[in-house]
């Protein structure tokens, strides 16, 4: 019973925290455009998107932006949206060769992290603190961050399922040598 | 004795080395009554615990383990012996909302800490369970999983390795005081001092230990010849052997293997004394529990549900 009851405090405590920390990407946005770093990483892991399509403008500077949302045929045919895809489509998030955050603020490819810590804000703080994704380096000194599009495609974010390594061998596997 | 004449550990003894050794003094008066062509393996008879060396005799005893696991291994394998940081104790987060079991944390720590390909020695275990089971029961739990991909759907997966206890039961029943909790928390082992009497595995409540029996199979070319004296430097036959934090990369200031691998960023670590590290964090800010907390073994391996 004891139990529970912590439980529930914990989950309404948590609660507050979400609402606390929704608007820290915005300030980040804010900092960065000043030219301050705040308490963001210092060294990142790039993603590991494709080098083809970049810049962007290359093509899109001759193409008229097309904002119906469709299944795109003629090029990005990987491109596929299933990330809160009924309430926003690609220019919710692209700009020209930059992305683009809520409030209309254009940040380059290498920050994508701010953008994902728009709606993303407890996710966002912990990442930034070193408990979502991955920090790998020194515990004690530098350390490397993976940034969100490392581990998550921006356009279809689920974590992908991977291959797992081989079972221990059982006892009965076990001949003799 | 061995395969190819190596010297077993501690001279393929079965008696509780420090009795032994004092009667063995006593008998015979002083070293210089030793037949000459026995030095090398009166010296390692003689090593002291590694807790109670000098700096100059852990610098000795270092050069002759590197020579004779040169010989042993056909290569050149580095001990190092640093000593605990002042002002740091190890702290370890596994966040099981994001682990997908896919065991790449147990190979890691094979090929980083040298453990014994064949037979097979793991010092991790990735255990699965369905959700909504009856999850702690560690004991009978599935650790043999192996679908083609993972995480699976209704299930989540608990990777148990040594807990570093700050009260650690396996310490406390040593009979050669082979194994204690260094100033930084870790629990560590002198290979030289185990006599393999596997005491400290019957008293580990999480199954952390391993043990030996055989030679270690490893090739050459796979084996870390980064090493550390109380770590992954490669043991013998009969010792016993667990998860030192990598104490060789945390003593050097760089996370654990496992850490560095994990695909999902699930593996935490750092220093609980200093209130800025992610440890603390998440202690502070997650829910965190530990494993069989009701024994009063004081863990220093945090599990949470970031989520
Ligand atoms: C090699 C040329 C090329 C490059 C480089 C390129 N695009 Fe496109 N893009 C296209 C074409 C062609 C289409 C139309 C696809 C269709 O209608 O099926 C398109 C469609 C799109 C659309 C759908 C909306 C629209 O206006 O049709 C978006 C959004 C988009 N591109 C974003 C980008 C971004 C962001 C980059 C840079 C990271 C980029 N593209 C780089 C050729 C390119
Ligand atoms: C949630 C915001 C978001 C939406 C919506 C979105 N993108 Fe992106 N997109 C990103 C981010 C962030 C990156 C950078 C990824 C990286 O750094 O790996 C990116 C990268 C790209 C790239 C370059 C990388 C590649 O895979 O070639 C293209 C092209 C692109 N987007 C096209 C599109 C198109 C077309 C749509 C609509 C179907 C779309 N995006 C919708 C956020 C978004
Ligand atoms: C405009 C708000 C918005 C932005 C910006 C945004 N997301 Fe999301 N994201 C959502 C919403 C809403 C959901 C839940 C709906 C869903 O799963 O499609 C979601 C779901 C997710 C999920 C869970 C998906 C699943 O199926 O479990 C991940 C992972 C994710 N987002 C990552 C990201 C990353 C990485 C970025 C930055 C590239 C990002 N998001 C940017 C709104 C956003
Ligand atoms: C090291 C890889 C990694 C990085 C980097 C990473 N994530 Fe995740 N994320 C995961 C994994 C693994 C999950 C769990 C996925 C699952 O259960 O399917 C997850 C889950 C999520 C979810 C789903 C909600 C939840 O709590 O399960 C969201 C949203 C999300 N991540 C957003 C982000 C954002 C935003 C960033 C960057 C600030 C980020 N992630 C960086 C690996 C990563």
């Amino acid at each position: 019973m004891k139990r529970l009851v912590f439980l529930i405090m914990a989950i309404m405590l948590h609660g507050i925290f979400l609402m606390a920390s929704s608007s820290t990407a915005a300030t980040d946005a804010q900092e960065m455009e000043n030219g301050k770093h705040g308490d963001l990483p210092r060294f990142l892991v790039p993603s590991a998107a494709s080098q083809e399509n970049f810049p962007c403008s290359r093509c899109h500077n001759f193409r008229t932006a097309d904002r119906t949302k469709r299944k795109l045929t003629a090029y990005h045919r990987n491109i596929e949206l299933k990330h809160a895809e009924d309430q926003r489509w690609c220019y919710d998030c692209h700009e020209g060769d930059q992305l683009r955050l809520q409030n209309g603020k254009l940040v380059a490819f290498t920050e994508s992290y701010v953008l994902c810590g728009q709606c993303h804000g407890t996710i966002y703080r912990d990442w930034k603190a070193g408990i979502h994704g991955k920090r790998s380096g020194e515990w004690d000194g530098d350390k490397l961050y993976r940034v969100c599009a490392n581990c998550h495609d921006p356009h279809k974010p689920r974590f992908r399922a991977i291959e797992p390594k081989q079972p221990p061998m059982k006892p009965s596997d076990i001949k003799d040598r | 004795m061995e395969e190819n004449g190596r010297r077993r550990n501690p001279l393929g003894l079965k008696l509780p080395r420090r009795t032994f050794i004092k009667g063995a003094l006593l008998g015979l008066g002083s070293a210089a009554l030793l037949p000459g062509q026995a030095g090398a393996a009166w010296e390692a008879f003689l090593q002291k615990n590694f807790r109670e060396m000098s700096d100059a005799e852990v610098r000795a005893v270092i050069a002759r383990l590197e020579k004779e696991a040169a010989g042993e291994w056909g290569k050149e394998i580095k001990i190092d012996a640093s000593k605990a940081k002042p002002g740091v104790k190890f702290g370890y987060g596994l966040d099981l909302s994001r682990c997908i079991g896919c065991r790449k944390c147990v190979y890691a720590c094979t090929e980083e800490n040298n453990q014994s390909r064949t037979p097979q020695i793991h010092w991790i275990t990735v255990l699965r369970f369905a959700k909504g089971e009856k999850w702690l029961d560690l004991e009978n739990s599935e650790k043999y999983y192996n679908p083609k991909e993972v995480p699976e759907e209704g299930f989540f997966y608990l990777p148990v390795q040594c807990q570093q206890c700050e009260n650690p039961p396996c310490v406390k029943v040593c009979p050669t005081k082979a194994t204690w909790k260094e100033p930084d928390g870790i629990v560590v082992i002198d290979y030289n001092w185990c006599i393999g009497c596997r005491y400290c595995m019957a008293a580990c409540p999480y199954g952390a230990r391993r043990f030996n029996w055989a030679r270690p199979g490893i090739k050459a070319e796979e084996i870390n010849p980064d090493t550390h004296y109380l770590g992954n430097r490669p043991r013998y036959k009969g010792v016993v052997e667990k998860c030192t934090f990598c104490v060789q990369r945390t003593r050097a200031g760089k996370y654990p293997a496992c850490v560095e691998v994990c695909p999902v960023g699930a593996r935490k670590f750092g220093n609980l004394l200093d209130p800025e590290s992610e440890i603390r964090y998440l202690i502070k800010n997650k829910r965190v529990f530990r494993l069989k907390e009701d024994l009063n073994t004081e863990p220093k391996f945090f599990y949470f549900f970031a989520t």
